[in-house]
């Protein structure tokens, strides 16, 4: 089966103002809403575009985390991802113990393509997939804002600091999404009922018998420096004095 | 001793300056060896360049015909290689070392440190996440080796009076031929670069079309800047992706930032926190920019910035 692996991660939703805990110890995620990480969200929809294409026969999502993480897969599965696999961990992991999970859920499902987010914008990391990638001994196209399949190989578009530039790559390849690539679609309600009677497979992290290598420890949580209240002006005139006299024209 | 290694980030014929401010981030570790590695096709002027450097001890230069490009399949397992005399392997927190790091983090079953912006020992490091809204302390346990990112906008670059010794050097691993260049079109300008100009414009979503963007252009030529843009300004079509700044594109410092019909969300915000001033323009008073403006105008910016540009002339 002609199949695509999406790895997704559940994140504070991008709205929220991220909050630090006064004791340093992290940031407050009590009450505070939860979604599918954006550029994830954009992996999966690249994923079922191919599908309705015809490039993939199936779209599987899976993620690592504790029960609550289920509440995205849904969310997955109603986008429109076949079935979906939670691996099952309290706490967090390093990115490279998620690619080392991945890594295993490959050998299981034998994706020709694996689609990921670019960064998670918790962690804000930008290693999972070119971890994966290194791991499977196979292409890795980051950032991705344009994706062309073959048979055999992927054109991939990315967007690096110097303009754009295109890869070519031989499948089974790791792809990381950029915000360009796609809109993904809005759930329809009747999409989230018949999620409710996809596959969602749990599997304990202990099974995977991959070690959670924990090597870098938070030691603190800190809320960045604030910057110095500034001063409003009421026309360019004074804009332009105001520049003069801070010197910075 | 911490022994560092840099990967050089480089165009062919010269130094990205996103290596000299990861010399610097290195020169903060305390009693750092830093050893620079060029991979090239033909490395000689970059390696030259990179051995002017203040700080750096030695550059290594690998030369192969596959190193044409930066391809980080290409390029990664030639850093694992070389990388056991290492305790650290740094690289720019560009595209170029967001791409290649975490792949040699992984063949080398190291941890990767992303956006470092300050050591506090060979272990400690700081960086922000959640786009800058919690900046975390880290600790790498004792004895592990650390791959890192260096976030360019939190150091000055190293200066260029050092005279490191150049010294060929060859990694025997196969490179793979799963991966292929196939073209890059760079918005080729005349204008300064945006990562390291001192003085930067940037238009939001306010300027309405591709040819209002032009409003930009303009005032920046006058000041001699760089031009940037909102993530919807690049989404709408007004700006090219490599122009936009945020969380998920450039995060700059410059001197002078002015951010124009731009409203200031968090995401755009964390990649100017660092600008020595920032100057707002918006017709609405109440937009989140003016909460981190040092000097704010609030007003219509198809009057304002055509205003800005006589005055500036005269
Ligand atoms: C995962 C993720 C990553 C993101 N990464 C980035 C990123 O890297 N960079 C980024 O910029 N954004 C990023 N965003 C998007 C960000 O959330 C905002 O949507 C975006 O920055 C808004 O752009 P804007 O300020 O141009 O547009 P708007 O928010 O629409 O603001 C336009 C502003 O123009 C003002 N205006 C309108 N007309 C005029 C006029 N005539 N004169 C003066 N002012 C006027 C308005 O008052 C308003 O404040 C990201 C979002 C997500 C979810």
């Amino acid at each position: 089966m002609k199949r695509i692996l999406v790895c997704t991660k559940r994140v504070i939703d991008f709205n929220v103002r991220v909050r630090v805990k006064p004791d340093g110890s992290g940031v407050i995620t009590d009450g505070v809403k939860m979604s599918l990480n954006p550029f994830d969200e954009i992996a999966l929809e690249e994923a079922l575009r191919i599908r309705e294409r015809g490039g993939a026969e199936e779209v599987v999502a899976v993620t690592i985390g504790p029960a609550d993480c289920q509440q995205q897969l849904r969310t997955a599965l109603a986008m429109g991802a076949d079935r979906a696999i939670h691996v099952v961990h309290d706490g967090g992991i390093e990115p490279l113990t998620a690619a080392r999970v991945f890594m295993k859920l490959i050998g299981k499902e034998q994706p020709f393509l694996v689609l990921l987010g670019k960064q998670a914008i918790d962690d804000d990391n930008n290693q999972t997939g070119q971890m994966l990638a290194a791991l499977w001994e196979r292409p890795q196209a980051t950032f991705a804002s344009k994706v062309e399949l073959t048979e055999t190989t992927a054109r991939v578009t990315r967007e690096v600091d110097a303009g754009l530039e295109t890869l070519e790559v031989d499948l089974p390849a790791v792809v990381t999404t950029d915000l360009r690539l796609n809109e993904p679609r809005y759930v329809k309600l009747p999409d989230i009922m018949k999620a409710k009677k996809k596959p969602l497979e749990s599997l304990p992290f202990a099974e995977l018998g991959v070690t959670a290598a924990a090597r870098v420890k938070v030691v603190r949580t800190e809320p960045p420096a604030q910057r110095q209240k500034g001063i409003m002006v009421k026309d360019t005139q004074e804009l332009v004095a105001a520049l003069r006299k801070r010197g910075v024209i | 001793m911490s022994r560092i290694l840099i990967v050089a980030e480089h165009d062919g014929a010269k130094l990205n300056a996103s290596t000299a401010k990861c010399v610097s981030c290195a020169r903060s570790v305390p009693d750092a060896e830093i050893t620079i590695l060029v991979l090239a096709s033909d490395g000689a002027a970059v390696a030259a360049e990179a051995s002017r450097l203040a700080g750096v001890k030695t550059v290594l230069r690998i030369d192969r015909p596959e190193n044409g490009h930066a391809l980080a399949a290409i390029l990664a397992p030639q850093v694992a290689a070389l990388a056991a005399p290492f305790t650290h392997v740094f690289g720019p927190s560009t595209t170029f070392g967001k791409d290649l790091m975490p792949r040699v983090a992984a063949l080398l079953d190291a941890p990767q440190l992303s956006d470092i912006m300050a050591a506090e020992s060979a272990t400690r490091f700081r960086r922000p996440t959640y786009a800058g809204n919690a900046i975390v302390t880290v600790e790498v346990d004792a004895g592990v080796k650390i791959v890192a990112t260096v976030r360019t906008a939190s150091f000055e670059a190293a200066g260029a009076d050092g005279t490191a010794a150049v010294e060929t050097a060859s990694a025997d691993v196969a490179l793979p031929t799963h991966t292929r260049f196939a073209g890059v079109s760079a918005a080729s300008t005349d204008r300064p670069d945006l990562q390291s100009a001192a003085r930067v414009i940037s238009g939001g979503r306010a300027l309405g079309s591709a040819d209002n963007f032009k409003l930009i252009y303009g005032l920046a030529a006058k000041l001699g800047a760089a031009v940037g843009a909102s993530r919807a300004a690049v989404d709408a079509g007004f700006a090219p992706s490599d122009m936009q700044v945020g969380q998920t594109g450039k995060i700059i410092a410059p001197e002078l930032y002015i951010a124009i019909g731009i409203s200031g969300a968090i995401q755009h915000l964390t990649g100017i926190k660092d600008a020595r001033t920032i100057v707002a323009i918006n017709k609405d008073g109440e937009a989140p920019i003016f909460e981190v403006a040092d000097i704010g105008l609030v007003g219509d910016l198809f009057s304002i910035v055509p205003e800005l540009e006589k005055l500036l002339t005269a």
